[in-house]
């Protein structure tokens, strides 16, 4: 069976500065992939030229087509969906206008049965749906970032350090509901600096540093492996400098 | 000054105010969504106000083909951005929002105009001339530079300005027009009188703002558009165009901006480049909201209404002069406010 998202030989450069080099990977129908590696490491970049906000050099297809020509609205229709690190919510308007419009793109009788399913996932969402999403916890937003990603019915969902800046407990809660998205038939892309909980739930991982893949392979054997203890405690080795 | 001269320019400076305010709204709402300051606001107003006059004079106005002209520029932009992927369904789809239905329209003018139309029948083509105008113009000068900055978005606005003003002076001549009434008659009600044509202007300008405030509430559209104005990026990554957000908002500030100038021409005469004050003075009422408040710029534009009004009886030679100066207090207090924020990037 080919991947879902296949991506092949990518650079993506800030004018003369390549920030990813030569990246290759490839996510599977009901997979959960992370890529992990300290701050700075190109992940971020990454994902964003994945999307089409950042133009991106290589060959990237998605359920088997080439996205090269697709912008950003086309990609989203079709079933790739980002949570960014910033979560670039409409934060004047309410919870409830912000899910609504995550489903944009999709039939309105469809949008109503999403919305429901958003709210049995993230509870605290309803509580609060007519609360401007400004107003929310940064939990309560990363979920409501989520939240409308989904309600756009991804086949695939990026998620950009979904875990940053967040008390423990409601990062638990984010990745417990990650391995309930793949049990629901949606596969993750997950972009992560805290590598120890990324690897517990993925089921492939790449370790990313200075826009380069290091190392790849079942996310559990990555786990195991010393390198990437270091790489995510952002020690140095092997002569590289770290940023 | 007696009560009646004061109530008589309290009345002036809210129909005058009320224009002012959808102009104003038209305003906020097209920065908001695409940061363009929309300096050809007033043209439409012109346009709209000058195609309706020439209708029910029976002449043929001259924007109906200005239209067909914008619409052919618009398809061959489509074509051309288009040009590496194009498909049979692209081509029928842009040929016939942008040749087909201007041409159907400048057929009907051309039609209508020979038989000096019903009221209703002028300002119908009136709006959808402009309108169309409008999302053309979108199209062809600013949809292109999207991804620019402000200040070039204000240089195309003021080239665009200028372009519309020159073509005003050709479709319509220099002389001044004046409409018939939407609704003729008056009642008086103790010392005021009240003529058909200011309560239309009322009863319109709040039916607007209502549906304005529906649209954006309500509808999937309207909160798109919201959406996009408060976060461009994330309204793409849910999947909103920005260029139909942009179309949206051209759309509906074209509009209005004819409406208004339907609602004035048979109270004032207007000539081809009036519309540039009228724009300005909405324009005065939009920064004094900060260019993102509706309600402070529907309230600002009464003000500016009632400065107006009181102005021009008590110093009528400076009567601009006067609104124009309520920017600097406010423009004073703002950047004592709030430091001057970095332009937002994209």
């Amino acid at each position: 069976m080919s991947a879902l998202l296949s991506v092949t030989d990518a650079h993506v450069a800030y004018g003369k500065v390549e920030a990813v080099r030569s990246v290759s990977l490839e996510v599977g129908a009901n997979e959960i992939v992370t890529i992990v590696g300290a701050n700075g490491a190109g992940k971020t970049t990454l994902l964003s030229a994945i999307m089409g906000i950042l133009p991106l050099k290589g060959r990237v297809t998605f359920a088997g087509q080439d996205l090269a020509r697709l912008d950003i609205e086309d990609r989203v229709a079709m079933g790739l969906g980002l949570v960014p690190e910033h979560r670039e919510l409409f934060v004047t308007m309410n919870v409830e206008d912000n899910l609504e419009l995550g489903a944009f793109r999709i039939e309105r009788s469809k949008a109503k049965a999403s919305m429901e399913r958003v709210y049995t996932l993230f509870p605290r969402l309803k509580e609060r749906r007519k609360q401007f999403a400004g107003t929310l916890s940064g939990g309560e937003q990363q979920m409501l970032a989520m939240g409308r990603a989904l309600m756009g019915e991804p086949k695939l969902l990026m998620l950009d350090e979904p875990s940053l800046g967040l008390a423990p407990i409601i990062v638990a809660d984010i990745f417990r509901i990650v391995t309930e998205l793949r049990a629901s038939g949606v596969s993750v892309l997950l972009v992560e600096q805290n590598a120890q909980a990324a690897l517990k739930i993925a089921d492939q991982a790449y370790v990313m540093e200075l826009g380069e893949f290091v190392l790849s392979g079942k996310a559990s054997d990555i786990a195991a492996n010393e390198r990437v203890a270091a790489s995510y405690l952002g020690f140095q080795h092997e002569g590289e400098s770290a940023i | 000054m007696n009560t009646t001269i004061m109530l008589f320019l309290v009345q002036d400076g809210i129909t005058n105010g009320a224009i002012y305010a959808l102009l104003g709204l038209a305003l906020v709402l097209v920065f908001a969504v695409t940061r363009v300051i929309l300096i050809p606001q007033g043209e439409f107003v012109t346009y709209g106000a000058l195609t309706y006059a020439s209708l029910a004079a029976g002449q043929m106005p001259g924007t109906a083909k200005l239209a067909l002209a914008l619409g052919i520029g618009a398809f061959a932009f489509d074509l051309f951005v288009a040009r590496k992927a194009l498909h049979g369904r692209l081509i029928v789809r842009s040929a016939l929002t942008n040749i087909v239905l201007p041409a159907i329209v400048l057929a009907l003018t051309v039609y209508f105009a020979a038989q000096k139309p019903p009221v209703a029948v002028s300002i119908a083509l009136s709006l959808v001339i402009v309108a169309m105008i409008g999302l053309y113009l979108y199209r062809v000068a600013f949809q292109p530079l999207a991804h620019t900055s402000v200040l070039v978005l204000l240089i195309a606005s003021v080239g665009v300005h200028l372009a519309l003003q020159g073509l005003g002076l050709l479709f319509f001549g220099a002389e001044g027009q004046r409409g018939p009434a939407v609704l003729s008659g008056a009642f008086t009600a103790g010392s005021l009188r009240f003529t058909g044509q200011s309560l239309t202007v009322y009863g319109i300008t709040i039916a607007f703002i209502v549906a304005l405030w529906l649209f954006f509430g309500l509808t999937l559209y309207g909160k798109a558009l919201r959406a996009t104005a408060v976060n461009r990026l994330g309204a793409r990554l849910v999947g909103i165009r920005t260029t139909l957000s942009g179309q949206i908002a051209f759309l509906l500030a074209s509009v209005i901006g004819a409406l208004s100038g339907i609602m004035i021409v048979p109270i004032t005469t207007l000539y081809y480049d009036s519309g540039f004050l009228i724009g300005l003075k909405g324009f005065v009422a939009a920064i004094i909201g900060g260019l993102v408040s509706y309600p402070l710029t529907a309230a600002a534009a009464l003000v500016v209404g009632l400065v107006e009004a009181f102005s021009s009886f008590y110093a009528s030679n400076y009567k601009e002069v006067i609104v124009f100066m309520l920017l600097i207090p406010v423009l004073l207090l703002r950047s004592l406010a709030a430091p001057a924020v970095e332009e937002e990037k994209d």
